[in-house]
């Protein structure tokens, strides 16, 4: 693991490089993992740009949910877990031993593929991230907790069961409650694994539509295993397949005009 | 989509500033952070502690105890008199009397629990199952002194009507009594074995005609043998380390006997009687507390060593 | 090699049927003599107990007329024990579980500390009565007071504890914590906020489980030396005491004298039952609000 910090960035993928002078939040370089001695990502590099919808799209166990969880580090949580490589978020290595990790969950947000609310009110699910950040001010959480909840599209069916306990929302609310838990804290980037695949098709709908409001302030990450959605949603597009980034472009070259013919193959439904 | 969303724009707060601002105090968490497992270290540090404490405690004294008497008589003596002008202590009549009401018990407890076991693992219905198997369950939970209390104010006069010259304390009495008091123990860990016992290996058996007695004889129990046999072992050390209804029950009488009417002391009952009189701290009595305590702590260990050794090396691979 | 005759088979079949139904039987009564058992000594220590359970007996001081002791010594040296266990085994019980399922690295030694406990838990009791008189009362110089009881009982059930809590803790979604650390949530935090409050049900389950079990422990304090004089009542954890097993142990061992006090001792059993009850339900009863919610 390189220990360098502030690389300068060489956007060296075609798709990073020919976007129109975005910012470049995350950048990941020549990055390996391994769990024990399955070697799960083989030399990924990949760039995403601020305020864009990227989604990553391979067949199940191709590691693009390793990946998405390596971006925040949650990937660690699985004893056994080895890397090398770079990834940085805002020109640090993330990956670095001294990075506080913390911070960079604090500044990067995700949302799982179940819904997870926590065992709490409605309320306190979405105070939650404010107030292990110090804020403690009731009148603030007052403002946040609604903003957020308008952001996810939920106060209007909410605003009067707040203090209830979150597991009597549906299973498409519950989603939209942890995206608000998420907007909560005001991240740069959110990251989604698969964040519908439990969802029935009309909280799917809404999820999708939120997305599309939601890169307008946010950048974001989402694997995803449907990949309608992948081309409805997302400006770019990577494909995974055995651990390896086959191809990462535009979302419409990629759906349209594939380079690796097996991005074809999958794309037209010949595996996965 | 109905309301629209400013996310953070025209808004008062700003929450990401706040939040770079409490990171910047935030030094007292850190400290929280790093001092937390620490301190759940210390605290986990207990329990190593008070097995060390265990082991250092009466092997110390012990070792005191067998300055004065010699290791090879207390293990070989069948004569014990604590309390005699020239006291003796040879720990046979504990280990003995040990011994016969942990095998009485084991009369009891084995086949009861056993069949139990049987009973509601091969023939009950999932609803009569979960009814009984609590209410069994509250026997292992009744205070060991009540089964004293039982022990020698009701079974003891009850044998002595069937049993002429049965002494008001015997072993035979408590023996049974522990006895029940295992049952749950034999029945609860056997039947855990047994309904482990996958059913495609029963269904074989019932498809050819087998009765549900032949399958529970020739497929599951031979099939959950190691699991039955390790309940049995800490049953049996479970009545080894029984104190309180043998203290009652079974009365003082050290004599080396194989006599069942007759009373006996266990380990357990002999370390009651000695450290409820009133001894002072260094002489041989006092001492031989210990010297009978780390028998006894062996004995219960090795069983349990055992038990865990059994289920685990012998554990059906399906 | 005959063949098999097909009313020997018949013959055969039936006597098997027969055996099986003869074995279903005796396997039932098997199953019920335990709870047979169970009713006879409960009906037994009711029918001698029940006429001794007056105001008086629940109240008053211990005595040397049958007539007139009560056990309020005996109750009041329970309770204060009981408020040293509460919060001891609490801290040790959950701080253990914590830092084994938590904390600790997967490996050597956490095999350790597990094989450990395990162990422990299958010391007999009587033992940690002498670990108590030589640390507690002997070495610490504490005598035979509240306090000492109360920690030896508290290392006695602390390894129930800890496996409890274990479970408890081991029972929260992995779901739930991955949200708290993806909001840049600290590990303790995590555990203060998220992982603790929902295994609280189940920890607190298991504590009172094993409290019940801590107050019904007699010989451990045998061994303490804990009297059952008339000594005045406890008011605080430095006071000598007696407790509500020990007072039925030398009611019982007094009846051989005195008929009397078999009927104290089974009244003051019918109190240790209902102490022990009341206990196992409030355990239920959290236990169900619990799965109600989930």
């Amino acid at each position: 693991m390189s220990p360098e910090k502030g690389i300068n960035i060489d956007p060296q993928t075609k798709a990073s490089s020919s976007s129109n002078n975005k910012k470049v939040v995350y950048h990941t370089k020549d990055f390996n993992l391994w769990y024990g001695d399955n070697h799960a990502l083989k030399d990924i590099n990949l760039s995403f740009n601020e305020k864009e919808v990227t989604a990553i799209i391979g067949p199940s166990g191709c590691g693009k949910s390793t990946y998405i969880k390596s971006l925040n580090r949650m990937v660690e949580l699985v004893p056994s877990v080895r890397t090398s490589g770079v990834i940085s978020y805002s020109d640090k290595n993330i990956l670095d031993k001294t990075f506080k990790v913390e911070d960079l969950r604090t500044r990067v947000g995700m949302v799982f593929q179940k819904p997870n609310p926590f065992p709490k009110s409605v309320f306190e699910n979405v105070a939650y991230g404010p107030k292990i950040h110090g804020i403690r001010n009731k009148k603030v959480l007052n403002e946040i907790v609604e903003r957020s909840l308008r952001g996810a599209y939920l106060w209007d069916e909410v605003k009067d069961r707040l203090n209830e306990n979150a597991y009597g929302l549906s299973g498409g609310q519950q989603q939209r409650l942890c995206i608000a838990r998420c907007m909560a804290i005001e991240p740069e980037v959110i990251l989604m694994d698969e964040p519908t695949s439990a969802l029935d098709p009309k909280s799917t709908l809404h999820i999708e539509e939120l997305v599309q409001e939601l890169k307008k302030e946010y950048s974001i990450i989402i694997v995803t295993h449907n990949m309608q959605q992948a081309a409805r949603i997302s400006d770019k597009t990577a494909f995974f397949l055995n651990g390896e980034v086959v191809e990462f472009d535009k979302t419409d070259t990629v759906f349209t005009n594939p380079a690796d013919s097996r991005t074809e193959d999958y794309i037209s439904g010949r595996f996965g | 989509m109905a309301n629209n969303n400013d996310l953070n724009k025209n808004s008062k707060v700003n929450v990401r500033e706040m939040i770079a601002n409490n990171k910047e105090k935030n030094s007292l968490s850190n400290i929280t952070e790093k001092l937390v497992p620490t301190l759940l270290f210390l605290i986990t540090a207990v329990s190593i502690l008070t097995t060390i404490g265990i082991i250092y405690t009466l092997l110390s004294e012990a070792i005191e105890f067998f300055r004065r008497v010699p290791i090879w008589e207390f293990f070989t003596s069948v004569e014990l008199d604590p309390f005699g002008p020239d006291p003796e202590f040879g720990i046979l009549p504990l280990i003995n009397g040990t011994i016969i009401s942990s095998l009485i018990a084991m009369a009891v407890a084995g086949p009861i629990g056993l069949m139990t076991a049987v009973y509601l693992s091969e023939y009950a219905s999932e609803k009569v199952r979960r009814t009984l198997k609590p209410l069994l369950e509250v026997l292992a939970g009744i205070p060991t002194i009540v089964y004293g209390f039982f022990a020698f104010t009701f079974v003891t006069p009850i044998l002595q009507l069937i049993i002429p010259g049965l002494s008001l304390t015997n072993i035979l009495s408590p023996g049974l009594v522990i006895g029940v008091m295992i049952i749950p123990m034999i029945a609860s860990l056997s039947e855990d074995a047994m309904t482990s016992v996958p059913n495609s290996m029963r269904e074989g058996a019932l498809a050819l005609g087998s009765t549900k007695l032949e399958v529970a004889l020739k497929v599951v129990i031979p099939a959950a043998f190691s699991g039955i046999i390790s309940s049995f072992v800490l049953a049996i050390s479970r009545a080894i380390g029984e104190t309180m209804i043998v203290a009652i029950a079974s009365g003082s009488s050290k004599d080396f006997t194989f006599d069942i009417t007759e009373s006996m002391q266990t380990m357990t009952a002999y370390i009651v009687e000695i450290s409820s009189g009133d001894i002072s701290t260094g002489t041989t009595m006092y001492y031989s507390l210990y010297a009978v305590a780390i028998t006894l702590f062996v004995f219960t260990l090795i069983m349990n060593l055992l038990a865990r050794y059994i289920s685990r090396k012998f554990r059906e691979e399906y | 090699m005959e063949h098999m005759n097909a009313n020997q088979v018949q013959n055969k079949m039936s006597t098997r049927i027969r055996k099986n139904s003869i074995a279903k039987g005796l396997f039932f009564l098997s199953t019920i003599f335990g709870l047979i058992i169970l009713v006879i000594l409960l009906v037994r220590v009711f029918s001698q107990g029940i006429g001794w359970l007056d105001w008086n007996f629940l109240t008053g001081r211990l005595s040397t007329d049958p007539e007139k002791a009560g056990i309020m010594g005996a109750f009041l040296g329970t309770a204060w024990m009981m408020l040293v266990i509460i919060p001891v085994t609490f801290i040790l019980g959950v701080g253990t579980a914590i830092y084994i399922e938590l904390y600790a690295k997967k490996g050597r030694v956490q095999s350790i500390i597990q094989t450990n406990i395990a162990n422990l838990a299958g010391v007999p009791s009587i033992v940690y009565g002498l670990l108590g008189l030589t640390i507690f009362v002997r070495l610490m110089d504490l005598g035979n007071i509240v306090l000492a009881g109360g920690l030896t009982l508290s290392l006695l059930i602390m390894p129930i504890l800890i496996v409890s809590a274990q479970e408890a803790l081991r029972a929260v979604p992995q779901e739930l914590s991955e949200a708290s650390y993806g909001m840049g949530a600290t590990k303790w935090q995590t555990i203060k906020k998220i992982i603790l409050p929902a295994a609280l049900p189940g920890i607190l389950t298991g504590s009172i489980l094993a409290l019940s079990r801590a107050i019904g422990e007699t010989a451990p304090l045998t061994v303490l030396g804990i009297p059952a004089l008339l000594i005045p009542f406890p008011e605080g954890l430095f006071d000598s005491f007696t407790a509500l097993p020990m007072q039925i142990y030398y009611w019982t061992l007094d009846a051989v004298l005195t008929e009397e006090y078999a009927y104290l001792a089974a009244a003051a059993i019918i109190v240790l039952l209902g102490l022990m009850l009341l206990l196992n339900s409030i355990a239920i009863i959290i236990r169900n609000k619990f799965q109600q919610r989930l």
